[in-house]
């Protein structure tokens, strides 16, 4: 039976250890496994527009020296004919040996993973899940801190939309001493079935709070997200929240020398252009561990080791 | 005016039947949806429903009495819908069993998911499916989307 990866949890710890072993291990040694996929060819199926992790799922089967084949909006897709996910997925894992998928709707990967006979790979299904941005944070995190336990995390902005940072805090839950610090206006909070049933309910040590002055001292890793424009049903609530916070060079002066600046990209107003050079701003190096991470996980789906 | 007198009052007189099973002590009101949750609708056998009947316990109740063979699956359409409810399953006109009712793990097209942006909004082939995640509050989440359903029929 083929595995599919649909949520971040469909991995144990042990076997997100070893997918980042081998993210390090590609980032160590690239040429070792430039031609570990020679021959095989990944189907990017995205019924909606994305730059970074399309290019950054293409980029990794492309170094990993396999093919790419899909297509880029559902208007180029069988989809607007009336074909459903379930025969989308029959017909590409006639074409190829393994699939990301992203869809505007939620649910979409696991309906095609239900089918396939090839491994799927959810790039993203709406507001719900988005495995591959959560290992990327993970390796970013290890690969810079050298360890995912004993740290004190602040996410700070559109806590309540952000399906990033509920995936993020659903996967560090299960490191040891893991302190949460959230930071946003009061519409934006994290919704309860997070900080009731997932942090409450396991005795996560966590504080909320609306200035970012305050506990950026206290802080190993600060993860930094967008008020997305189309959560908001009222332009003036957008317009009023959308700059609410924005980590400058006067900001990052409060910061301890040690913490690191993440975001999951795109950004817009939230991060100072004046900081990307702080070697504390490591959201683009962020970009590069996100395709390690596909090619360490293209790798284990396929079930494919380097000779 | 006593109890007895009120049950007499009451006192609505539904034939025996002598193979099937009879739906007791439904919250008044919902035997109607019972009905057609269930399918009942759909059979040819004789049905009873009666509604609003005077219960010692509940103050009123429905009831659903139905002349065939109860099918596996209803037990949880009916414990989905009023987990407080009894059944009676009847042979030779004496009740043989009362199953436990009890919220099933997983519930397939019984409730609709009314997430605008689950794939179960514009595919409509796909059948909707909620599993029980909260049995203490009766919540479920759909399959595909994981957005969450109260049963409001979870009355205490």
């Amino acid at each position: 039976m083929v595995r599919s990866i649909l949520s971040p949890l469909d991995f144990s710890v042990e076997e997100l250890d070893q997918l980042m072993d081998l993210a390090d291990d590609i980032i160590r040694d690239p040429a070792k496994y430039a031609h570990t996929c020679d021959g095989r060819i990944l189907a990017t199926l995205f019924y909606e527009p994305s730059t970074r992790t399309r290019l950054s799922f293409e980029a990794a089967m492309l170094r990993l020296g396999g093919k790419c084949l899909g297509f880029h909006s559902a208007d180029s897709s069988s989809a607007t004919k009336g074909e459903t996910v379930a025969d989308t997925i029959r017909v590409a894992s006639c074409f190829a040996d393994i699939a990301a998928m992203r869809h505007p709707k939620e649910g979409a990967p696991l309906v095609a993973a239900s089918k396939s006979t090839i491994p799927v790979i959810n790039a993203g299904d709406g507001g719900h899940q988005h495995p591959t941005q959560t290992f990327t944070d993970l390796l970013t995190i290890r690969s810079l801190k050298g360890h995912l336990d004993n740290l004190t995390i602040g996410m700070c902005g559109d806590l309540k939309f952000g399906r990033t940072v509920h995936s993020l805090i659903r996967a560090l839950v299960r490191y040891a001493n893991v302190k949460f610090v959230f930071i946003s206006p009061k519409e934006l909070k994290l919704p309860s079935y997070i900080r009731d049933d997932l942090l409450i309910q396991n005795n996560i040590a966590f504080r909320e709070v609306t200035k970012l002055e305050d506990v950026l001292p206290s802080l190993d890793i600060l993860y930094m997200t967008r008020v997305q424009k189309e959560r908001f049903f009222n332009e003036e609530d957008y317009v009023r929240l959308k700059d609410f916070y924005i980590l400058d060079k006067k900001k990052m002066s409060m910061a301890s020398p040690d913490m690191l600046v993440l975001h999951p990209l795109p950004r817009v107003n939230e991060i100072s252009t004046e900081i990307d050079d702080d070697p504390r701003a490591v959201y683009f190096k962020q970009v590069k561990y996100g395709m390690y991470v596909r090619m360490a996980l293209i790798l284990t789906l396929l079930n494919i080791k380097p000779e | 005016m006593s109890e007895t007198e009120k049950r007499k009052q009451y006192k609505l007189n539904v034939g025996k039947i002598e193979e099937g099973f009879v739906i007791d002590h439904i919250h008044p009101g919902r035997a109607m949806k019972i009905y057609n949750d269930l399918g009942l609708d759909k059979l040819e056998c004789s049905v009873a429903i009666i509604t609003n009947a005077f219960s010692m316990k509940m103050g009123k109740k429905d009831m659903i009495k139905v002349e065939m063979p109860l099918r596996e699956y209803d037990l949880d359409t009916i414990a989905f819908l009023d987990h407080r409810a009894t059944v009676d399953i009847i042979k030779d006109g004496e009740i043989i069993e009362r199953p436990r009712l009890e919220l099933p793990k997983t519930i397939t097209n019984v409730i609709k998911c009314h997430n605008p942006r689950c794939i179960t909004s514009i595919e409509q082939e796909l059948d909707h499916v909620f599993y029980l995640t909260d049995p203490e509050r009766g919540t479920y989440r759909c399959k595909y989307c994981e957005t969450e359903w109260v049963n409001q029929n979870t009355r205490k």
